[in-house]
Order: structure tokens, then sequence, then C-alpha cells
């Protein structure tokens, strides 16, 4: 059957079924996930039909293994892509940073960043950015746990989720949750200090 | 450790769009593909839908991953005989 003549019921109940109809279309699913692949590869670099053909087989995995967490609020191929983009980009990141340690990033929790950030010559920043500057400078010291610091600025220096959960030894979730509770501890703490929600976006829309 | 200007002016963009609640990234990914056809129809998002939007906002990973579902669905909706050569 092709990929285009089933809707999402049928779409489940092959997959659903045993033998030879769910291994059809794990076939048909597997070539159509393989062509929107391979028509947005252009995308990243490195990558060939082999890492494709990986991608697709895990997806397939996830997707048994998943199936009854599909809502039928989208098209079935919809939701099937967005599972393999998203291992896709998954892969590519463990891959691009798999040599960088949390340490490399962060140099040990070491948070002066706002002083040398400041002390920059070709740096140009208001007075209002300043201000906050200063006191999120105090706050990423006193209100953050090691965690949360590190989990932050790794983020902000660009290592992705996953890989930060991968030397956490953890999950993207928990990373989120740790970045989540970070960002809510300074905001509530800029707030307290006199600094609110309009001042900050104000002074760094720009 | 020093952050360049964007990366503090990043902190600061994401301390301002916090919220007390926000959906993680498997959440996102659960609904990000009614977000996405949605948005492709022009459709307006309903209450639920809105977390995603403010979750793609905030979280630069997912709204990469959002980007590429985009253009692939309009790869898809272009998918007439299939020029890619089969799988082996």
């Amino acid at each position: 059957m092709q990929t285009t003549q089933r809707d999402n019921e049928a779409w489940l109940a092959d997959l659903n079924a045993r033998g030879r109809i769910q291994q059809q279309a794990l076939t048909d699913l597997g070539d159509a996930l393989f062509r929107t692949l391979g028509r947005i590869r252009a995308n990243w670099t490195y990558v060939d039909d082999s890492f494709l053909e990986d991608v697709v087989q895990e997806t397939l995995m996830q997707i048994l293994e998943k199936l009854e967490q599909f809502q039928g609020k989208s098209r079935f191929l919809t939701w099937a892509t967005s599972i393999a983009i998203h291992i896709a980009l998954s892969k590519l990141r463990r891959k691009q940073w798999q040599d960088i340690s949390l340490e490399d990033i962060t140099l040990n929790g070491d948070t002066t960043v706002v002083d040398n950030f400041m002390t920059g010559d070709e740096v140009e920043i208001n007075r209002d950015q300043s201000i906050i500057i200063d006191r999120m400078h105090s706050l990423i010291d006193s209100e953050l746990s090691d965690k949360q610091r590190t989990v932050l600025l790794a983020e902000l220096k660009g290592l992705p989720q996953v890989r930060i959960a991968d030397l956490l030894d953890s999950n993207r979730n928990a990373v989120y949750k740790m970045g989540h509770d970070a960002r809510k501890k300074l905001k509530q703490a800029l707030e307290d200090s006199g600094l609110g929600i309009e001042d900050i976006n104000s002074a760094f829309s720009a | 450790m020093t952050l360049d200007k964007k990366q503090i002016n990043g902190l600061m963009q994401l301390i301002g769009l916090t919220r007390d609640s926000e959906i993680n990234c498997d959440q996102c990914l659960n609904l990000i593909a009614e977000f996405a056809e949605r948005e492709l129809a022009g459709k307006s998002f309903p209450e639920s839908l809105e977390k995603v939007e403010h979750h793609l906002s905030i979280c630069r990973e997912c709204c990469e991953e959002y980007r590429l579902l985009i253009q692939a669905l309009k790869t898809m909706d272009e998918d007439e005989p299939d020029p890619s050569p089969p799988r082996l």
C-alpha cells in the first residue's frame, strides 16, 4: 500500500497488526521518512544514507513503542516526521559536541562572566543594561545551585541539552527543568530587587 | 568564563520570557505535529497549543526541530512521484 493511501486510522491499524501487514506498514513508513529526511538533509553536514537509515530504524522502533500516544490531531506522517527529526538532530548534536566537557564550557561553574562582559572594550552597554547585569552577576552566584548554574551557563554557551544530559547522567527533560528553575529564581530575585519583567524586556529588547 | 553580549542578551530575554509553568521538550514534541499543521494552514492556536508557541520561544533546540519539520512538511505536500532513489 502506498503511504499516501493510508489515513491515520489505517496507519494505526496496520502498525498495530502483526505479521505481513505490520511489516508492510513499517516498510512504507520507513520509505516515506527516508524520502522526507533526504529532502532536508542539505541542512546537515556529514550526513549520508547510512546515517539516515539509522535514524529511520530508530524512529520506527520509537513509533511502535509510543503508538498509543498518537492522538490523531495531526496527520500520522507529520507526527512520525517530528519524531524522526528529533532523533536525527539529537544524534547530530551529540556527535558535534562529543569532545566537549562541561568544564570546557563552564570552567567549573565560574560565573565571572558578567565582569568580563562588562569590561570588554568592544562591548557597548547602556546604563539600564548595566544595572541589570550588575544584579545578575551577584544573583547567579547567590541564588543558583551548582547544577543550576552549570546547566544555565552551558546552555548559554550553546551546549545542547541532550549533551548536557549525557554529561550529567541525566535526561533532557531534567536538564530543561534545571534551566527553567534557574531562570525562575533569577527572575524572582531580580523582581525582588526592584527590577520587573518590563524593565528587563525594555533594557534588552533591542 | 566569558559570555559575549549576545549571550548576555539571550539570558535576559530568556528571563523575560520565563513563566512559572512551562511545558518541557518531550511535551512539546508530543504537540509539535499538530502545531505545525495549524501553522501551515494559517489556523489559530487553541489554548493547549499556546504553550508550544511559548516553549519554542524559549528552547533553541525544539525551535530548530520545529523549523525543520515545517520545511519537511512543505516538501511532503509536494510529494508526487518520488524522485529519490529507493532505500537499499
